[in-house]
């Protein structure tokens, strides 16, 4: 088996990992943790579909490399701005939860970021 | 040789994204994930893109890292509710159940890729010598698919933009996280003041490399980010303030450096974003030069966050 292949299998295999554990975690963090595996898997899918694509002395198919480079960034700057959302909830509410929150609750504690 | 070594990767790398699905500890389940980053990038070299291998080492796992790492912590500092009850074994069986379906799925698309593989490579090959740079990424990166470069510049500053909004009114403007507390004798100072001087070099080298052989800016702005970021965490320097008019000119300078060689490009070759003949290199070269500076604060201030205390506190 190619090493493009392996990947590509292991990529699907990231990707529904990822998936379980943002269907099945009640932790807001570990959903991020677990968008970012789905992400990654998405990206390894996309790196061995460019390494299948070797040809003119590239090792790669360097357009669909280069927009892995910029997925990576962009979702580096989603995942920063996921985790700023999160931590200003935990701030606002008290409790990093995405389970109901009493709208007394909220009130109760909006001065306190 | 190879076909071992592959396996063992991707066992690896599968072992370790189990474990931090499944982890108990938060804190666990994020080293977990930086440690199946590092061996990420491995797989990159494996696949031969070595310039996605660097930005996966520089960003996938470390900047993403420490941010989850941060985040983490200050989740556990905050007196926080305890967490969530874990999900039914129903609501469980079910994601598994679709999960292994969407796996499926994907793994009959992988062998189901039409054969020969379609590739653009041969017409990279074919006009790189128009771009001056050796790089084929770089050469997609600014010139083939600039525009796409250019989008993401600007969507760093919208995320930017976006955690600064989530500031309270009565911080607005003031600096992020919290105000470090700096050990004179430890080792995080110690090492902040050995390793900025190497990071800045290794940093500068990678961008300047990146025109003719693997590496680049992003690669560089994370490194040089890296940096900044160590001499804060080690309390050596505080964080700026956000209202500061020269750090907003610098968080822009290098998507209005681009946008406005990309307008000129109308006049001097016809289109948006077409460099004139002759001149692509120096254009290339002074648009990565302004990101440069842009995309290490960036990176630096989307890993510090929202702005929580004013200078009166």
């Amino acid at each position: 088996m190619s090493a493009a292949t392996l990947f590509g299998i292991c990529a699907a295999l990231l990707i529904g990992l990822g998936l379980y554990g943002l269907i099945a975690s009640p932790n807001p963090l570990r959903k991020i943790l677990a968008f970012n595996f789905v992400g990654s898997g998405v990206f390894l899918l996309l790196g061995s579909i460019a390494r299948r694509g070797a040809a003119a002395g590239m090792g790669g198919d360097p357009v669909p490399q280069a927009l892995l480079i910029t997925g990576i960034v962009v979702a580096f700057s989603a995942t920063a701005l996921a985790v700023a959302l999160l931590l200003r909830l935990a701030a606002v509410t008290g409790s990093a939860t995405l389970a109901e929150v009493q709208p007394a609750q909220v009130h109760e504690h909006a001065d306190g970021a | 040789m190879n076909g071992a070594l592959n396996i063992a990767l991707a066992a690896l790398i599968l072992g370790l994204a189990v474990w931090s699905v499944i982890a108990r500890e938060i804190l666990a389940a994020i080293i977990g994930f930086v440690a199946y980053g590092l061996l990420l990038t491995l797989v990159w070299v494996q696949l031969q893109g070595i310039d996605v291998a660097l930005t996966e080492a520089a960003i996938g796992g470390g900047l993403t890292g420490i941010l989850l790492f941060g985040a983490a912590a200050r989740l556990r500092d905050s007196a926080t509710a305890p967490d969530a009850e874990p999900a039914p074994a129903r609501v469980r069986w079910l994601a598994a159940s679709v999960s292994a379906a969407v796996s499926a799925g994907l793994i009959i698309c992988v062998f189901s890729l039409p054969d020969p593989a379609p590739t653009l490579a041969p017409a990279v090959a074919a006009n790189i010598a128009v771009t001056e740079v050796g790089n084929p990424i770089t050469a997609v990166l600014l010139a083939f698919r600039a525009m796409d470069t250019l989008l993401e510049a600007i969507v760093l500053v919208f995320a930017l933009i976006g955690v600064w909004s989530l500031a309270a009114d009565t911080v607005w403007g003031g600096r992020p996280g919290q105000r470090p507390v700096g050990d004179p004798n430890g080792m995080l100072t110690y090492a902040a003041r050995i390793l900025p001087p190497l990071g800045l070099m290794i940093g500068a080298y990678i961008f300047w490399v990146g025109a003719d052989y693997p590496g680049g800016k992003f690669q560089g702005a994370t490194l040089l980010a890296a940096m900044w970021l160590l001499i804060l965490l080690a309390g050596l320097s505080d964080a700026p303030r956000i209202d500061r008019p020269a750090l907003r000119i610098g968080l822009v300078l290098g998507p209005l450096a681009f946008i406005a060689i990309g307008l000129a490009g109308m006049l001097t070759a016809g289109s948006v974003l077409a460099y004139p003949d002759g001149f692509a290199k120096p254009l290339i070269v002074t648009i990565e030069l302004a990101l440069l500076p842009s995309l290490t604060l960036v990176l630096g201030l989307l890993l510090l966050g929202t702005p929580e205390r004013s200078d009166e506190q």
